[in-house]
């Protein structure tokens, strides 16, 4: 493996992004849905998450060290490309072209939402439950804010999906990328859906 | 089309590799169905420029001028294409005319397309058959199969797809999806076959197909109509089968 770090590294970058990452993108926003069912079903839901066993562990192999690792090669992989949608204006260069963009707006979205929530939890200045969320949100400057981030998000692992599946190799036709455009297509709206939907309830309470 | 008698010419031209690129105007006499390699062949026979300012006539790249052979490369009207394939009648005037961004300039629209030679290296896009006997015919291609590997051998390294892929430049050192799709072919062929895991080596090396970002241009614009975006995710498929046979071995020869 030696010899090709550079294969090794752009490979697992593809599939950390996927899994784990992907798969807890999609379960945090699942879990954020109990907003929706009221304060109560909320709080029962983050007192489930946060009394799991090996949380600690969890949490650094699952979700920190394989967004740090795609962060970091994540940023090298956008400042190598060369963007040209306007010399070359076709769909999947835009995608491309998106995918970068939505890459670098999740970052700085993520980096402010671990500050405002994970770090002061640990510094002992919030307690984190569906106030916390509510006193957020209620801001319209950051409830736009989160709603860009969540969109970008999501945007950026469904069509990172499509990105998984081709590099892999797993859809090689042209009719099955399209296939592929349409079924992560409908992945985008869904987990959008789920994110905003849980958004609007922190901050409407409706 | 009659009335017209002359077509002008808007060509970025640099006197040497190290030099500041600068734009030139020409205005060439009109004669039906030329193309823009005779449009520069006027030039060169009469190398005066719009103001009437005698020059340097203007140099380029060009050889079979049937669009096979993929010298004659350069951005006309900001579309990299082929120069003897672009008629003079389908453009619009003037006619602008630049190096392709890629490569190193020469001089004026003549590139140095080396890289694509060395990527032709990096992955073996060849079939070594040579040796100190005769080692008889090798094992027959289905027609079908003929037909379709036809397709990928028309690739004649002009450099459109790379000129189009936003991955390829100065800050990466990926290496295009022509190599790619070259891979491909030798590894289809039943004589290639035989040496198919050297050349997914080769793709696995810098700059091989981890450098792919799926912007998929390439298979836009090929002039030759060649499945590149196909071939690259064939070859995805197949280097990740390599990397797990090399991580954890194989029964299979590989």
């Amino acid at each position: 493996m030696a010899e090709h770090r550079e294969y090794f590294y752009r490979r697992l970058h593809s599939l950390l992004g996927v899994v784990p990452i992907g798969l807890f993108l999609i379960l945090h926003l699942v879990v954020n849905h109990f907003a929706v069912y009221g304060e109560e079903s909320f709080n029962q839901a983050i007192d489930f998450m946060e009394s799991l066993p090996f949380l600690l562990l969890l949490e650094i192999f699952v979700i920190y060290l394989p967004i740090l690792f795609h962060a970091i090669l994540g940023v090298y992989i956008v400042f190598i490309a060369k963007n040209n949608v306007r010399r070359f204006g076709f769909f999947r260069n835009w995608m491309f072209y998106l995918q970068r963009i939505t890459g670098i707006i999740t970052l700085v979205f993520l980096a402010w939402h671990v500050f405002e929530t994970r770090v002061q939890i640990a510094l002992g200045n919030v307690d984190l439950n569906y106030s916390l969320m509510q006193g957020i949100l209620d801001n319209p400057a950051m409830f736009w804010f989160y709603v860009i981030g969540v969109v970008s998000a999501v945007f950026h692992f469904s069509n990172g999906l499509w990105g998984f599946l081709v590099s892999w190799g797993i859809a090689q036709s042209p009719r099955s990328q399209k296939i592929v455009t349409y079924f992560t297509l409908i992945v985008f709206l869904l987990v959008s859906y789920i994110g905003i939907r849980s958004l609007i309830a922190f901050a409407y309470g409706v | 089309m009659a009335e017209q008698n002359t077509v002008t010419f808007i060509i970025t031209r640099q006197d040497s590799p190290d030099s500041a690129p600068y734009q030139e105007t020409f205005n060439v006499p009109y004669r039906k169905n030329m193309n823009v390699i005779s449009g520069l062949m006027e030039i060169r026979k009469n190398p005066v420029n719009a103001k009437g300012e005698k020059t340097t006539p203007v140099v380029w790249d060009m050889n079979c001028l049937e669009e096979v052979c993929g010298a004659c490369s350069m951005v006309i009207n900001g579309v990299p294409r082929q120069s003897c394939a672009a008629l003079v009648d389908e453009l619009e005037q003037p006619i602008r005319l630049e190096p392709m961004s890629t490569f190193p300039v020469v001089r004026d629209l003549l590139i140095d397309r080396e890289r694509m030679f060395d990527a032709l290296k990096q992955v073996k896009a060849w079939i070594p058959i040579d040796g100190t006997y005769d080692l008889g015919p090798g094992p027959r291609m289905p027609e079908k199969k003929r037909q379709w590997a036809y397709e990928l051998s028309k690739c004649m390294t002009c450099g459109v797809c790379l000129e189009a892929c936003p991955n390829v430049n100065d800050k990466s050192n990926f290496i295009g999806p022509a190599a790619i799709s070259q891979a491909r072919l030798f590894n289809a062929h039943p004589t290639g076959e035989m040496n198919a895991s050297e050349r997914l080596e080769g793709l696995m090396e810098e700059g091989g197909l981890v450098g792919c970002g799926n912007a998929q241009n390439c298979v836009q614009v090929c002039p030759k109509g060649i499945p590149l975006t196909t071939s690259l995710a064939a070859m995805n498929r197949a280097a990740a089968i390599q990397s797990f046979k090399n991580f954890f071995g194989s029964d299979n020869a590989h």
